[in-house]
């Protein structure tokens, strides 16, 4: 852990993992689902359903939804927030087979139309992991540039996403696949070790075999 | 590359003839490839958000399930008119630790040191040195890099969550944090301040993390107390020359297995201790 793991983060209390946590929790599965979000049915498993009312994990997955970061200071408002800018939404608590302890599932409806379905756990310290999308295993932190490509399952489509970001001069510090079935989909999740610019993106959908480019960018570039 | 030992630390403090503080700064920026003023913007911000949360406190308010709150309105009282005990430099680090514990139970905006349970210790008694003794910003976050150097070998030895290690390893992390902090700003050397560090940690050695219906509050908010005022008595017992007859980092993994036998029933699981009593099973959410 560097010194800055240690002192911070600057955040709303009363829990790094049950409320800092939960709103990058939130604010992940909107930058996956790469709108605005309107609608959201948030599932809470293990101690995030136990304890969750007293730690505020409720406000803090529904501010990260709305786009706040761990130290806003409308996080204890949240809900009012979300009536006011038209996100409805939804709590229940669920028991999920072998999940971390705290755990939410979010499915999350947007402006346009997209819908995703994320998983994810804090592990602590405001640190979290997200584990699902819609489905598909997946284990990225978005603590590095991270890029997400939704493909079909199919030969050469990870040669082309390698060389977009080769000839960029991206280095890939960690390279992760996942499918549901083979010939079905993919996950392509690639760590990198600077940020991704704007070009790869714009390049990448056009690309035949891929459906979906989510760019989480980090911490320093926000 | 992030010390593995405070051993480590004092060893690059005595060859390359520097202070803990800048041993740490430079790690720090080979480890983020930062410069010193890119590091520096970085702890101030951390110290500046210190300051604002302390000054936000609010008197009137109670956490959502009304076990916390007010209390940092009645100690500043009391050390404001009574004959206390502790006198008045005491009485407000007590103060500011309650207040700032009570923020966090109360979802104001506070700074993890090293985690949201335990954030009141380092402004409890950081704030108060500040003013005594007319500390500049640059002096206090000096200290703030001492005190992240500590809990960063902390951490890799054993650990900073009371869900590992109970709450030793929370307010025991964060105790010995703040002494290493304070011994640094008195003039302390790398060894005074491992000194501090190693009797700081001894006293909390074997706490356990039972809070009362799993909440961030009962027993916490006052345990930010003892570890504040636990910091002081023993960075001041390092200041006097006394030192600690076993050394730190055997102190650090002494903390470690005392944690890995802990019951899981009191580490966070809101299942033992206090949390467990009748009054503690009478809080329901």
């Amino acid at each position: 852990m560097n010194i800055f793991e240690i002192l911070g983060p600057v955040m709303v209390g009363p829990s790094s993992s049950h409320t800092a946590g939960a709103v990058r929790i939130g604010y992940m599965a909107r930058k996956i689902l790469g709108e605005t979000p309107v609608k959201a049915q948030i599932q809470l498993h293990g101690s995030f359903a136990a304890t969750g009312s007293g730690h505020g994990t409720d406000r803090a997955l529904l501010a990260g939804l709305l786009g706040m970061e761990p130290d806003d200071s409308r996080i204890p408002y949240s809900r009012q927030v979300a009536h006011e800018s038209g996100l409805a939404f939804s709590f229940e608590n669920v028991n999920l087979r072998d999940a971390h302890p705290n755990t939410a599932v979010l499915t999350v409806w947007g402006k346009e139309g997209n819908q995703v379905k994320v998983q994810a756990s804090s592990l602590g310290g405001g640190r979290i992991m997200v584990n699902q999308i819609d489905g598909i295993r997946v284990d990225f932190t978005g603590e590095k540039p991270t890029l997400i490509v939704q493909n079909e399952d199919k030969p050469g489509v990870l040669a082309d996403i390698c060389y977009a970001r080769y000839s960029q001069d991206v280095n890939i510090a960690t390279l992760q696949l996942y499918r549901n079935q083979k010939g079905g989909y993919a996950f392509t999740i690639a760590e990198t070790d600077t940020d991704i610019s704007e070009d790869v993106i714009q390049a990448l959908p056009h690309m035949q075999g891929i459906l979906k480019v989510i760019r989480i960018a980090s911490e320093e570039e926000k | 590359m992030a010390f593995h030992s405070l051993e480590q630390i004092c060893r690059l403090c005595r060859e390359e003839n520097k202070n803990f503080y800048q041993v740490i700064l430079e790690d720090d920026m080979q480890e983020r490839e930062a410069s010193a003023e890119a590091s520096h913007a970085k702890m101030s911000q951390l110290w500046q958000a210190m300051v604002q949360a302390d000054r936000d406190y609010d008197p009137t308010l109670r956490s959502a399930s009304g076990l916390s709150g007010c209390d940092g309105g009645r100690a500043a009282a009391y050390y404001a008119s009574a004959d206390s005990y502790c006198g008045d430099f005491i009485g407000e680090v007590v103060t500011r630790a309650i207040q700032m514990a009570e923020s966090n139970a109360c979802m104001r905006r506070i700074v993890a040191a090293p985690t949201a349970g335990s954030c009141g210790v380092l402004p409890a008694v950081l704030i108060p040195c500040a003013h005594r003794y007319q500390l500049s910003d640059q002096q206090v976050e000096e200290a703030l890099y001492v005190a992240a150097g500590i809990g960063q070998v902390i951490a890799s030895r054993a650990f900073i969550a009371g869900a590992t290690g109970g709450c030793q390893a929370e307010i025991g992390s964060a105790s010995a944090m703040a002494a290493g902090a304070l011994a640094y700003l008195k003039g302390g050397n790398e060894e005074v301040i491992c000194h501090a560090v190693a009797i700081a940690l001894k006293a909390l050695l074997g706490l356990v993390c039972d809070p009362v219906a799993g909440l961030v509050e009962v027993p916490c908010v006052k345990r930010n107390v003892i570890g504040a005022v636990n910091a002081m008595t023993a960075a001041d017992q390092a200041l006097a020359g006394i030192q600690s007859f076993i050394p730190v980092d055997q102190v650090i993994d002494a903390m470690r297995e005392v944690g890995e036998k802990m019951a899981s029933s009191l580490r966070e699981t809101g299942l033992g201790g206090l949390a467990a009593t009748p009054k503690g099973m009478e809080v329901t959410l």
